[in-house]
């Protein structure tokens, strides 16, 4: 999943609804893993399939929608910390989400797994949501190094926000881990400062 | 500015990062099976021990059975995740305590009752409920399974720095209304994003009338208003709960810190970036009808028409339609445990009103000590006679029916009132239906078999 992460150009895949939590991003029974593999097949299982593994009426099933970015509604996220959810959403097949509002937790584990969390106005996300439905083969277009996002069915773009230090991590494929271990030795004099 | 918050955090911030967030020194790591393996797999690939292997506690919770713990668990997906553990702390040099250890229970429990969990503290968890360690005091966050790599690669996390939130609760709660329907009304009010990017201080004259077990709950559903974590200062009912706990300070060192922890206050000039404040008097024993937890009501109140489509999602998949009253639906199962009440003094709660009464022959119950500990104190009580001779069973401790990842898992279309802390849909198990509520209207609905006041038991 370390991977760089530049400019996007993808179709899109709607969920126009409020609130979705971790528990349905990737219900608790499939967390009993060791490793971080296959989540992907169980993103979102109880909305995708019935009890016996059919599949229901939902987006992921309809072959109208494609493509690599996830356009969801506001409190996208909310609930438990799992990042299985992220791996769920990485595994899937997605590297974006727009929102226009994320949990906390869960932001920050789509960034630690390179899916790019971005957050837009209420009115930006109403009209790529109609975008969409008029012609669900509609592109966005991601630009991380500009920070900006455009639906390309009307040319309305908008700044988002990331802060530098996650934005180089991003375009380098480094993680937060390769910066802490470097830092060891700033940690043990912080530590020998609280024995003073 | 100058708030609880800051001195804690601040304090704990071995550098910022070039236009980036905190690199912050975590006191407190705990583990449990679910959140973990992944880190400690990441830790072998890149070849690293952990840095502060004593600031780190281990134990499973979610996967463990909640009867016959001394038998091998039946599940073996379950059982590898719970020996994954056992096997990862004995290579990482890590405290763990297993299913049958007497310090086992749900982590959010345990480390509270054993003093690990201190005033002034960083505590961080791969679990959201973290916050519930908010209440000795500390600065306690949910965190992600890289994150908790982080933290044992050494023992620091980076993170942005929150903004600060005050919920003053001021006045004396009615007969019937806990800490838990503090909770439940503040999360209706704010609802389930109302406090994502703070971390909020809860303070006021009731939230100090608050008992250790009561604030800890608070604490616990911080969460579920979208705060990255809640916290109340520390002061004599703290001091009182930790004394004697068996990792707390000693001696001398117990003086010296009391005397620190009592300076763990926000200044009178604090500047918080956001404060409410609520009256108790306009809460009663709450009761959630949707699919999350801040979708709740008075207990006597109407279910609301829905607003648009999430809500009425919510309704279909409950079953309920707006402007039905909850009181009087039949329920089918109660779960009274989980971190969020799971105490000796929920389990008290419970027995209060369940004590002369009968448990409803329509009902399922399942009652589950949040730890060993729990479990020896409602013994050493007498409660286990009380709620044995009214037709309950108490079970061995761990997360449980919350989510289900053990057997305890509610039916599809059965509806469940539950102590615990999340009704998303399928949370209790697929299909499940949950209404939130305190131990009070949980035991009620148990001995009555429908959604029932407790204050009409009293």
């Amino acid at each position: 999943m370390k991977q760089p992460f530049h400019i996007i150009e993808s179709t899109c895949v709607p969920l126009p609804l409020e609130n979705v939590d971790t528990d349905q991003i990737i219900p608790a029974r499939f967390l009993k893993a060791t490793d971080k593999e296959g989540f992907g097949e169980n993103l979102f299982r109880d909305w995708r399939y019935n009890a016996d593994g059919s599949p229901k009426d939902f987006v992921l099933n309809d072959p109208t929608y494609s493509g690599c970015v996830l356009v969801a509604g506001r409190n996208f996220g909310s609930g438990s910390s799992r990042e299985h959810a992220a791996w769920a959403i990485a595994g899937y097949g997605f590297r974006v989400v727009i929102s226009s509002f994320f949990a906390d937790i869960h932001k920050q584990n789509e960034l630690n797994n390179f899916v790019l969390p971005v957050v837009v106005s209420e009115g930006f996300l109403a009209r790529l949501f109609a975008s969409i439905d008029a012609d669900p083969k509609m592109q966005v277009r991601i630009d991380l190094p500009n920070q900006t996002v455009t639906n390309l069915a009307t040319n309305e773009s908008e700044h988002f926000d990331i802060n530098g230090y996650k934005k180089y991590c991003l375009e380098n494929a480094l993680d937060d881990i390769d910066f802490l271990v470097q830092s060891k030795d700033k940690i043990a004099q912080w530590e020998a400062s609280q024995k003073a | 500015m100058n708030t609880l918050f800051d001195k804690i955090w601040d304090r704990h911030v071995v550098q910022h990062v070039e236009d980036g967030p905190d690199q912050l020194y975590i006191d407190r790591l705990y583990a449990h099976e679910v959140t973990s393996p992944q880190a400690f797999a990441g830790m072998r690939a890149r070849g690293l021990k952990c840095f502060r292997p004593d600031h780190i506690y281990c134990m499973p919770d979610h996967n463990t059975p909640t009867h016959d713990q001394d038998k091998p668990i039946e599940d073996p997906v379950s059982k590898k995740q719970v020996d994954t553990l056992e096997q990862n702390c004995r290579d990482f040099g890590l405290t763990h305590f297993g299913m049958l250890h007497p310090n086992n229970g749900i982590i959010h429990v345990v480390g509270p009752e054993l003093g690990l969990s201190l005033p002034g503290m960083t505590i961080v968890c791969g679990d959201s409920h973290t916050s519930t360690h908010g209440a000795m005091g500390a600065v306690a966050f949910g965190i992600g399974t890289s994150e908790v790599e982080m933290v044992m690669a050494s023992q620091c996390i980076l993170q942005a720095k929150p903004k600060s939130m005050r919920i003053n609760v001021e006045g004396q709660l009615g007969k019937g209304v806990t800490a838990k329907d503090v909770a439940l009304y503040l999360m209706s009010q704010l609802s389930t994003s109302g406090a994502t990017g703070y971390f909020v201080e809860y303070a006021g004259s009731t939230v100090r009338s608050l008992s250790m077990e009561g604030r800890l709950t608070l604490c616990n559903l911080s969460i579920e208003m979208g705060a990255r974590g809640g916290f109340i200062a520390p002061d004599e009912v703290t001091f009182a709960y930790l004394k004697g706990r068996p990792n707390a300070p000693q001696g001398e060192a117990w003086d010296k810190a009391v005397a620190e922890w009592s300076e763990l206050k926000s200044g009178e000039d604090a500047v918080f970036d956001k404060e409410l404040t609520f009256r108790a008097e306009d809460i009663e024993p709450m009761i959630t009808y949707g699919t999350n937890p801040g979708m709740g009501i008075g207990i006597t109140q109407q279910i609301p028409a829905p607003q648009n489509a999430s809500d009425e999602k919510a309704l279909k998949y409950m079953q309920f339609a707006g402007g039905e009253p909850m009181l009087g639906k039949p329920v089918d199962y109660v779960f009274l445990g989980a971190c969020t009440n799971g105490r000796i003094e929920d389990f008290r709660a419970f027995a209060s009103i369940v004590k002369g009464r009968q448990k409803a022959a329509n009902v399922t119950a399942w009652l589950v000590p949040g730890s060993w500990r729990v479990l020896d104190q409602i013994k050493a009580e007498g409660l286990d006679k009380v709620l044995t001779e009214a037709g309950f069973a108490i079970r061995q401790p761990g997360c449980s029916a919350c989510l289900a990842m053990n057997d305890d898992k509610i039916p599809a279309g059965k509806l469940a009132v539950s102590t615990s802390n999340r009704n998303f849909e399928g949370r209790q198990g697929p299909g499940s239906r949950t209404c939130l509520a305190s131990p009070l209207v949980a035991a009620a609905a148990a001995v009555t078999g429908f959604i029932t006041d407790p204050r009409t038991l009293f």
